[in-house]
């Protein structure tokens, strides 16, 4: 909080003419969790296209980053129609008086360059009141296809030298994409770039499809499918588009498959007479190992990003409450305790909280608590909201919100762990079940 | 006649009685129709998947996050195991569902319990476990699409559904 009024005051000083003297009192900088009360200003104008050929990506990447900066709340764009300054030379010297003048505290340049098919992007971030470089300059280069990926990649880094967390724009989002109605719904796989862009569907609507999970190196996919008539879990190569099926075909059904974070192990339902538990199975070599055995459901699992231990729902009190044991299996311990039901627990990627559903008085909400069971807070509510699913820095959830009634459809939304900038994420059709990919290399 | 053209005869004469929308009110407000079923279209062979699904009941349903068969149901199971008892041809996948109330694994899981109370009960009721399958949908497959208890009391449900023959 110290540090971001301290720069909402070098811009109010500055706007009354009297700001860079404050300016050294320390670096850009937005305190993500003290909850921003007023998002920061920045300017982001046309890249500079170095060759003819980059004119076109030049303007649309700094709309890709300006997108993903004031998408995330905490910053507010200065429009292009109020900058005095136009950027004609990446190199050429910023002329801040004209940047302090519309209150852009940030300032983002870039050119571009194209070359065949493959795509160069540079740029730089400044501070504007303190007149210098934050941090230093960097390029990145890719194939054109991927324009929308570099873009993401200087918004990562501008975001996080400004909030000193990691970013989270240059991820993916594999989804289950919904059409048809409430009672005819038709489902397939789908993963898409995490603001909407580049959908890719990976499977046809003839079975139904549930609960897609990344690995931990984004590459494979696992899900749960009827393509057999029965839920069996399948793991897919995200690139290839190969699928396999992991699970026995004798009829049992396997659902809620996730990865352990060695990418090798997973953890999984099984249901055997009624009776759901739950179950690990090494991917390679297909041994399996029982890890509850209780006659209650015991579903949902997430490994903690140390893998040391699994957090997953179980009614075994009497209703669905959240319990957290070792991942080889023991003893579980509760951890939710307050009113209501409690399901669909998601260990962050920090490995500080867990993300839950919960249901209480005819209402869904998405909600967080520490890992044993503390400090609980509810970030959303609806008449029903489900499935949280982390974004790669920990600071973002993506959930399935479902309408009521019988034109009711599935949108996917996220929203702050602050609970602030609930909004929703633009999808061709309906969508449920979202799961962050990790950042990109 | 074997059980799978029994079974595609079936299909043939569900096609032109009902819609899977109010099959089940059919049944259900049916009540003791027993011979007199399928109104207008003269008494249904008492050995036909039709005579099954719509004068025995192929289908019971349960309270709000509860897997615990109600006498009505019982009632319905004990037709469906004395109608399987004679018509040992037919095996069966019983289909576990919930209502949309509830997070997607959670109903998988309690669509299992409700699919698996009816698979023991008919099996208590004489009918061999190797005739019976059980599969559970969740709320991936609601009936009625409306959002309060009148459509949510009849989504809650395990469907006897019968499949090919046990020929040979």
């Amino acid at each position: 909080m110290r540090k971001i009024l301290a720069a909402l005051l070098i811009g109010a000083a500055a706007a009354a003419g009297a700001g860079a003297a404050m300016a050294q009192d320390g670096p850009l900088r937005i305190e993500i969790d003290q909850g921003v009360i007023e998002p920061l200003p920045y300017a982001v104008p046309d890249f500079v296209p170095e060759t003819p050929a980059a004119s076109e990506y030049a303007a649309q990447i700094a709309r890709v980053i300006a997108a993903d900066l004031s998408g995330t709340g905490l910053f507010r764009e200065v429009p292009a129609s109020a900058h005095i300054s136009k950027v004609t030379g990446f190199d050429n010297p910023v002329k801040y008086a004209d940047w302090k003048a519309v209150n852009a505290q940030a300032l983002i340049t870039g050119a571009v360059s194209v070359n065949g098919n493959q795509l160069a992007v540079r740029f730089r971030g400044h501070d504007v009141f303190a007149e210098k470089e934050l941090g230093t300059g960097l390029q990145f280069n890719g194939t054109t296809d991927g324009w929308r990926r570099m873009a993401h990649k200087v918004a990562d880094a501008v975001y996080s030298r400004i909030t000193g967390e990691s970013g989270y724009f240059d991820s993916r989002v594999v989804y289950v994409s919904e059409s048809g109605p409430k009672n005819d719904r038709r489902k397939r796989l789908a993963v898409m770039d995490y603001d909407g862009a580049n959908v890719q569907y990976l499977t046809n609507s003839a079975s139904i499809v549930l609960a897609p999970r990344f690995s931990p190196s984004g590459d494979r996919v696992l899900y749960t499918s009827y393509e057999s008539g029965f839920p069996q879990i399948h793991v897919l190569d995200v690139g290839q588009v190969q699928r396999k099926v992991l699970s026995s075909g004798d009829g049992t059904m396997s659902f809620a498959p996730r990865f352990a974070p060695d990418g090798r192990t997973i953890v999984y339902s099984q249901t055997q007479g009624g009776n759901t538990d739950l179950f690990s199975m090494d991917i390679q070599t297909g041994a399996k190992s029982r890890l509850t055995s209780a006659p209650s459901i015991e579903t949902a699992p997430s490994f903690s990003p140390d893998g040391s231990q699994i957090v997953f729902e179980s009614d075994r009190s009497g209703s669905q409450q959240l319990y957290v044991m070792p991942a080889r299996g023991g003893e579980a311990r509760r951890i939710s305790f307050g009113e209501g039901r409690y399901g669909t627990p998601v260990w962050s990627p920090r490995g500080d909280m867990i993300a839950f559903t919960k249901q209480n008085k005819g209402r869904f909400h998405i909600g967080v608590m520490r890992t044993d069971g503390g400090e609980e807070r509810l970030l959303t509510a609806s008449f029903l909201d489900e499935g949280p699913t982390w974004a790669p820095n920990g600071r973002v959830i993506m959930f399935t919100r479902e309408s009521q009634g019988s034109a009711g459809r599935a949108l996917l939304y996220s929203v702050d762990i602050t609970g602030r900038n609930l909004k929703p994420v633009k999808t061709p059709d309906g969508a449920s079940d979202p799961a962050w990919s990790p950042l990109q290399n | 006649m074997s059980g799978l053209k029994l079974a595609i005869a079936a299909v043939a004469v569900l096609g032109l009685a009902a819609c899977s929308n109010n099959r089940w009110d059919d049944t259900a407000n049916g009540g003791g129709a027993g011979a007199g079923a399928g109104a207008g279209a003269g008494a249904l062979d008492p050995a036909s998947p039709a005579y099954f699904q719509q004068s025995i009941g192929d289908r019971v349903l349960f309270l709000v996050d509860q897997s615990t068969l109600t006498p009505e149901a019982q009632g319905i199971l004990q037709g469906q195991a004395r109608w399987l008892t004679q018509n040992g041809d037919y095996v069966v996948t019983i289909e576990g569902h919930a209502d949309e109330q509830g997070t997607r694994e959670y109903n998988l899981a309690l669509g299992a319990r409700r699919a698996n109370a009816a698979r023991e009960y008919l099996i208590s009721q004489g009918v061999a476990g190797h005739r019976l399958k059980v599969v559970s949908f969740g709320k991936e497959r609601p009936l009625e699409i409306c959002s309060n208890e009148a459509c949510y009391s009849k989504n809650r449900r395990a469907v006897t559904v019968l499949a090919g023959g046990l020929t040979g």
